[in-house]
């Protein structure tokens, strides 16, 4: 891919960013509105990983110490709610307004104004669910899928807030999706044909698409839950002729994409990484494409496997259960690309390979007990237990999370004009990947061995491993405050990035100066 | 006390990476892994659990040994110039056709397993399981038995305040017993929120539904006490209310329903029984301990917002005909459920009583106190 760049830095003094606090308040600018959803989920992430720890404070050690059941249901109710909702889903759209436009060579976004707005209401949505904790009655306390009946009749009075905030995140997550989508199908440069788009572009095509179909469905959940709290409605009542299992359908048709929203823009990021640092074209682009549009497609028949033990038909969970092992052949071809793209490469170490290294092993762990869980009647033990805990974090944190640090180490020097220290960016990511292991490989065996999930105290037998979990998730709570310290150095100074940054950077991106200029591509590059 | 409890886990964790590190014996497995269970459908689980186990291993030592080699071999170092392929058409077929037969020949025998759990015919014994925030009730459809399960792990040992005894969290008060070698089927139910009734030996994890049942069963062929668990979130006390299975022999089990029996005809002579004030409260401190403590606290006071202060309530002290109906009709559209089927009369008598003559209610109100007799009357259709 080439291109050829305008120059465009002429026009730089009179577009200059506004000064003080109205140029963020009113900012319509991709660059800005991108940093700011950045810093705002990097805050929810470290505010979910304190409710973790308390959660793991409270777990080092049989016997309840150092909370009551109530709040630690609240914590872990919240910690869920702030990782999904306020970490991870604003991560990815913020690399999406910084590196969309850039990577298809737009201007900016295409929705500039409902872009500021999507991103402003989300603040707002968790001042409210973080206010729920000092009401009275607390904090939601039904765990992040809040099966009804527990979260509408014998919900606290909060949940009517935890609805409005809800909706509030759903509404900024589908302006942000449209506004992805009408971006990449509109203002791609002449000569990108969708074959040609970036993988990252690609998987938020992708992504942006399962959002628009299934944060209604979310928002139709909670209106209903709304109605049964409060206008007397029974939908999932069943003293009053309703279903509570039907929330469960409900819930996870949305669930289940979600999941997907969460790490399909992973493999955009890790894919690029691998090829940049391999030095070698992608293996697949093509099959890559193929593969996520088939675990897109596919996301939306296998909601059930969520739900094996509520009683289903014997024919609805075999065809749940084939459905869901399905999932595990596109994904598979994903993993086989990356390893093949590294193959006969011309490999170096810096920190954003690291962490995609780290990403393809340990979310391929996370896969493996995913294809486990799949299989129906083995669920029937796995299923509500630590095993599931362990599955998810590992596709979640080494997974979803691991791929957010790698792109912010991949691309902070495009965005500062710095380069981070190598050598403590090592060290995060050493620090973290121990962290991370030592918290939820154990979690595996304590699931198996019979602790559920979701409990406040457990049997004597799970203590040795629970204890080491703890430790291992102080270890990787204490390492994202260096992170934190690595980011901050970079953004105040460093080293110069040239524009290309990296040797083996691929894309239009890299074509820019380095830190890119307030608005680029002014005029569109030609791409041949 | 709370420093021997450390000590003994302390200890417990350098014997546990001692055996990881020496090679896991397999007495120490147990602790990883699944467990097998005392049924054939939980043994033939537990094959299917190992088997994608072992596949996964297999598929994971061969794809990342093929990455390590790339790691180590493929450095920029030691292959200054990388190659060039980008795609080949008889590979890139071939991961994807072979994983799915691997997929095709896994799901074959989980479907098999999978059918014959799902297996619905009648029992030998069938036994209703109904989950309540935070309590299992067990009644057996065919001898008239009804009695609810509560954890019996004293809040002192949960609280650090005494040692942690061997079954810390897994016993309860009266157990479920089943005969050896018969079929036995549970149809699971709830009477508030969503619980789910996992029992690992068996291999069986049902959700209890409001407003559904759904059926498990089992024939069980090793007598024994198997320890399982509520494994649905259903509110604050979710951790506290385990599930006990005694499996025993045939002659065991005919001597345990007679023994049910007159239970249940000694329970009437009480209701009979004319109470004093200070036999009711005696009484009533127990069952309220077992049933209305974990929300309505100890000291009767409750949590604001949640679970409403009992000490100087109106009702309590004022109105005994709402009090009454409070407890038997339980209130609608909140965590307070009808106690109605769970207490006998003479449980729900003295509580109510205990109610009003604890925590400084004595002598506030109106005095009255409530007996076997009106709750039997309560009971009565109504004109």
């Amino acid at each position: 891919m080439s291109a050829v760049i305008e120059s465009h830095n002429h026009d730089d003094h009179h577009h200059g960013p506004a000064k003080g606090l109205t140029r963020w308040l009113y900012t319509t600018n991709h660059k800005d509105i991108g940093t700011l959803y950045l810093w705002f989920s990097f805050a929810m992430f470290l505010i979910g990983g304190a409710m973790a720890l308390v959660i793991r404070a409270e777990l080092f050690e049989p016997g309840m110490q150092i909370v009551e059941p109530e709040f630690y249901n609240q914590m872990l109710t919240l910690h869920g709610l702030i990782m999904v909702f306020g970490a991870v889903m604003p991560a990815f759209v913020g690399l999406a307004n910084w590196l969309v436009p850039m990577m298809v060579g737009a201007p900016d976004m295409a929705l500039p104004r409902m872009n500021n707005l999507s991103f402003w209401i989300l603040p707002v949505a968790f001042f409210i669910l973080l206010s729920s904790l000092f009401m009275e009655g607390g904090a939601p306390n039904f765990g992040w899928t809040f099966y009804a009946p527990l979260s509408t009749t014998y919900a606290p009075p909060s949940t009517t807030f935890f609805i409005f905030s809800v909706h509030i995140m759903g509404a900024s997550s589908i302006m942000g999706s449209i506004n992805v989508i009408v971006t990449i199908m509109n203002m791609r440069a002449p000569g990108m044909t969708l074959m040609k788009m970036p993988l990252f572009v690609w998987s938020w095509l992708i992504t942006a698409y399962l959002l628009i179909a299934v944060m209604p469905v979310l928002a139709g959940a909670v209106t209903m839950m709304l109605m049964d709290i409060h206008f007397g409605t029974s939908f999932f009542n069943a003293a009053g002729g309703g279903d509570p299992v039907l929330f469960q359908h409900i819930f996870w048709f949305f669930g289940h994409p979600e999941v997907y929203i969460m790490i399909l823009p992973a493999f955009g990021i890790t894919s690029h990484i691998i090829e940049t640092f391999s030095r070698k074209q992608l293996f697949g682009h093509t099959s890559m494409v193929w593969a996520m549009t088939s675990i897109a497609i596919l996301s939306f028949v296998v909601w059930a496997h969520h739900m094996f033990t509520v009683g289903l038909p014997l024919a609805a969970e075999l065809f749940f259960m084939w459905a869901t092992m399905l999932i595990a052949v596109p994904t598979g071809v994903k993993v086989f690309n990356w390893v093949a793209t590294m193959f006969k490469g011309s490999i170096t170490y810096e920190t954003p390979m690291l962490f995609a290294i780290a990403f393809v092993v340990l979310f391929t762990i996370g896969g493996f007990s995913g294809l486990m869980l799949a299989i129906t009647p083995a669920d029937f033990q796995y299923h509500d237990t630590y095993f599931v805990v362990a599955h998810f974090h590992y596709v979640l944190v080494p997974g979803s999370i691991f791929s957010i640090m790698a792109a912010v180490y991949f691309w902070i020097p495009k965005w500062t004009g710095n380069m981070y220290d190598e050598r403590l960016g090592k060290l995060h990511f050493w620090l973290s990947f121990v962290g991370v292991n030592v918290t939820f490989f154990p979690q595996h065996w304590i699931g198996l061995a019979g602790m559920p999930r979701r409990y406040p105290d457990y049997a004597l037998q799970f203590a040795d491993w629970n204890m080491v979990s703890s430790v291992g998730a102080f270890l990787f709570g204490a390492s994202q405050i260096l992170f934190l310290f690595i980011v901050l150095k970079t953004v105040m100074g460093g080293k110069k990035a040239t524009p290309a940054v990296w040797e083996g950077s691929r894309g239009l991106e890299w074509t820019i100066e380095s830190p890119a200029p307030y608005h680029t591509f002014t005029t569109p590059p030609k791409v041949n | 006390m709370l420093k021997k409890a450390t000590t003994s886990i302390k200890n417990k964790l350098f014997v546990t990476f001692i055996t990881l590190f020496s090679g896991i014996t397999s007495a120490a497995w147990d602790d990883f892994n699944m467990t097998k269970g005392v049924t054939a459908i939980s043994k033939e689980v537990f094959e299917l659990h190992m088997l994608i186990y072992w596949i996964c291993v297999v598929i994971g030592i061969i794809v990342f040994s093929i990455m390590f080699y790339s790691m180590f071999a493929h450095t920029k170092k030691k292959n200054p110039n990388p190659s060039t392929f980008h795609e080949n058409t008889k590979v890139e077929l071939a991961w994807t056709v072979v994983p799915f037969l691997i997929l095709v020949f896994m799901a074959i025998p989980a479907s098999n397993t999978l059918t014959k759990i799902y297996d619905d015919s009648e029992g030998d014994i069938n036994i209703q399981v109904v989950g309540y925030q935070w309590k299992w009730q067990y009644k057996y459809l065919e001898d008239d038995i009804n009695f609810f399960s509560n954890l019996a792990t004293d809040w002192d040992e949960i609280n650090n305040l005494t040692p942690k005894g061997e079954f810390y969290l897994q016993e309860v008060d009266e157990a479920v017993v089943i005969p050896v070698g018969k079929r036995v089927r549970f149809l699971i139910t709830a009477n508030d929120v969503l619980h789910s009734w996992w029992m690992p030996d068996f291999a069986i994890k049902q959700d209890a539904i409001p407003g559904f049942i759904n059926t498990a069963w089992t024939v069980v062929d090793e007598p024994g006490t198997y320890r399982g668990k509520c494994t649905e979130l259903c509110g604050k006390n979710h951790g506290f209310m385990p599930v006990v299975v005694k499996v025993v022999s045939q002659d065991e089990y005919d001597a345990w329903v007679q023994g049910k029996k007159e239970e249940a005809l000694k329970m009437a002579e009480l209701t009979e029984k004319s109470w004093t004030v200070d036999e009711l409260t005696q009484r009533g401190e127990g069952v309220y301990l077992k049933n209305c403590v974990a929300c309505h606290q100890v000291n009767g006071q409750g949590i604001p917002g949640i679970f409403p202060n009992l000490a100087g309530s109106d009702i309590v002290l004022n109105n005994k005909a709402r009090n009454v109906e409070i407890l038997m009709e339980g209130v609608q559209g909140a965590a307070m459920q009808s106690f109605a089927n769970q207490l006998s009369e003479v449980d729900m008598a003295a509580v109510i009583t205990y109610t009003r003559e604890a925590w400084g209610n004595a002598g506030n109100g109106d005095g009255e106190i409530v007996t076997p007799q009106d709750i039997v009357e309560y009971k009565k259709p109504k004109a």
